[in-house]
């Protein structure tokens, strides 16, 4: 039964961490309609520049403000130079420009830092804690529960600054509607900018956090495909459904390789996910926590 | 009375190609009702979008003409200022935000304001003494609300940015003649007692005219007609077109009087 648990509290732990990489999506789903194909693009550029600046010898937490500083100007300058000429062009088009602006991310991150993998040390051991392991003689990482727990702050957070902040509810307000939000005099640039600089603050937790694990590496820019199943799971607009659905996404397939994976020979682990993400969209297709469509008939 | 809204000649093409408005004028006294009236394609949303510049949105443009409120110039100016020095907009279609609470949706029409949550209070209250079923419906998703409560909803936000005029898109579209009457009551309110002028785009021209204290008619991009809305209900061609009173038989379409009648406002 221990091992059981163990395996739970692993996989829900990894959870987490694509909880954090779902979350880029959901800020900017919500805020725009967008399906923001370059969020993983965002996370490795993030975690290249975050290690980069480490790397000149500054202290991690000017280099963690430094990188949020850049991301803060990718967010601005890709409002203004890709999502402003497109306003009231369909979503696809918008779609359609998130992956071009995928490939120019990666580009420009690989041309500044370049490609070669980078390791961020945050000073948080990726060892077991001795008091669980000696009293309930289980394995659960205190990085894996540093990171649940920064996850968890994160998100917290933003839900209250979407639930009860002026600024919350423009957002809100901008994601049901653009043009109605324009006619009682919401500016929707600033609004867009904002989005995509939380979006890029997000993406810059997430690649932190997987650059410490896995380095910062071109891989981190895949990791977002995990986050399409959380997504499903959770609905695209809900930052509770992010989480919910990382936590389920992590467990399930964590569980799903241990107990189920020896009967069919193993590894299933990277395919389970999007069976689970298949059979949702199937009975619902708005996801867990997701915002129904409100249509009147 | 002098004017305090005009527009000055504009004209208005989507598009590059498109041409909509073929020079229109009009002016809105303060503390007035002024109706523009037409069929559907005449131009009165363009209109009222070009004043508020959602124009600039859906890939039209003011071409000639001027636009001034309060003898400024406001054909340039973006809808957040323009909704910050007194002028707002209620859609056509109402458009609500469909997932947030009716509340939710006042408040997010006081964004322009940088007020204080007291002010933003008294501002909520002075809404719901106008729309007390709003009230009623605060914590529901405006979604799920019917149509009615939808439009109080929309001008309920737009009086939530403390406008001085409101251009109001087609009030009456889809809602029962009772709904219709008691949202009319309550614009006639607001103008008297707020001292807001409103500028309202209708086809429902019966109403229109009988709460409007005057009113232009407007045929393929053009004014071809204006006056008192006393007058204009009772002028014949009005009637005859628009409210479908005529005097006397049936008249048909292949009738030559009928033909020159229509053509002289075309003209």
């Amino acid at each position: 039964m221990a091992f059981f648990f163990e395996v739970l509290i692993g996989g829900l732990l990894s959870g987490v961490m694509y909880s954090l990489v779902a979350l880029g999506f959901v800020l900017i789903y919500k805020a725009s309609g967008v399906f923001n194909f370059a969020q993983g693009a965002m996370v490795y550029f993030a975690a290249l520049t975050f290690a980069g600046i480490i790397d000149m010898g500054v202290p991690i937490p000017l280099a963690f403000l430094g990188a949020f500083v850049v991301m803060i100007a990718l967010g601005v300058a890709t409002e203004r130079i890709v999502l402003r000429p497109l306003v009231n062009q369909p979503q696809i088009t918008l779609f359609m420009a998130t992956i071009g602006l995928t490939f120019f991310v990666e580009g420009l991150a690989q041309i500044a830092w370049g490609a070669s993998t980078r390791r961020i040390d945050l000073g948080i051991q990726d060892e077991p804690i001795p008091w669980i392991l000696d009293n309930m003689n289980m394995v659960v990482s205190s990085f894996d529960l540093t990171a649940a727990a920064i996850a968890g702050v994160l998100v917290a957070v933003l839900a209250a600054f979407f639930q009860y902040t002026k600024i919350g509810r423009a957002l809100r307000a901008v994601a049901d509607d653009h043009q109605a939000a324009l006619s009682i005099g919401i500016p929707l640039q600033h609004i867009w900018g904002i989005i995509w600089s939380v979006a890029g603050f997000v993406a810059l937790v997430a690649g932190m956090l997987w650059g410490a694990r896995n380095g910062a590496q071109f891989a981190l820019t895949f990791v977002a495909l995990k986050a399409l199943p959380v997504l499903i799971l959770g609905g695209f607009t809900s930052v509770l459904g992010a989480i919910v659905g990382g936590l389920i996404i992590g467990s399930t397939e964590k569980l799903a390789e241990v107990f189920i994976g020896p009967m069919v020979g193993g590894g299933i682990e990277n395919w389970f996910p999007y069976v689970l993400a298949l059979f949702f969209l199937l009975v619902r297709p708005e996801g867990l926590f997701g915002e129904k469509h409100i249509d009147r008939v | 009375m002098s004017a305090y809204l005009s527009i000055n000649n504009i004209e208005v093409i989507y598009d590059h190609v498109i041409l909509v408005l073929k020079g229109v004028s009009l002016e809105v006294p303060q503390g007035s009702i002024v109706a523009l009236l037409g069929a559907n394609g005449a131009g009165k949303s363009t209109t009222l979008k070009a004043i508020s510049n959602l124009l600039r949105a859906e890939r039209g443009d003011v071409t000639k003409g001027s636009i001034e409120f309060q003898g400024q110039r406001i054909d340039q100016r973006t809808p957040n200022d323009l909704v910050k020095s007194g002028v707002i907009q209620v859609m056509e279609g109402r458009h609500c935000f469909g997932h947030l609470t009716i509340e939710e949706n006042l408040l997010t029409g006081a964004y322009t304001r940088s007020i204080s949550r007291a002010e933003l209070k008294t501002s909520l209250d002075r809404v719901y003494t106008y729309f007390p079923r709003l009230k009623e419906r605060r914590t529901s998703q405006a979604g799920y609300t019917s149509g009615g409560e939808q439009q109080m909803c929309a001008i309920g936000r737009a009086l939530m940015a403390n406008p001085q005029m409101i251009l109001l898109d087609e009030p009456s579209m889809g809602l029962a003649p009772q709904i219709v009457e008691q949202i009319f009551e309550i614009v006639k309110d607001l103008n008297s007692k707020e001292k807001i002028s409103f500028l309202l785009a209708e086809q429902n021209t019966m109403v229109a005219l009988r709460y409007a204290d005057f009113g232009y008619i407007l045929e393929n991009g053009r004014v071809v007609m204006e006056g008192a809305a006393k007058e204009l209900a009772t002028n014949e061609d009005v009637k005859e077109f628009y409210l479908g009173l005529s005097s006397g038989e049936r008249k048909s379409f292949r009738e030559a009087k009928h033909y020159r009648r229509r053509k002289r406002w075309l003209a």
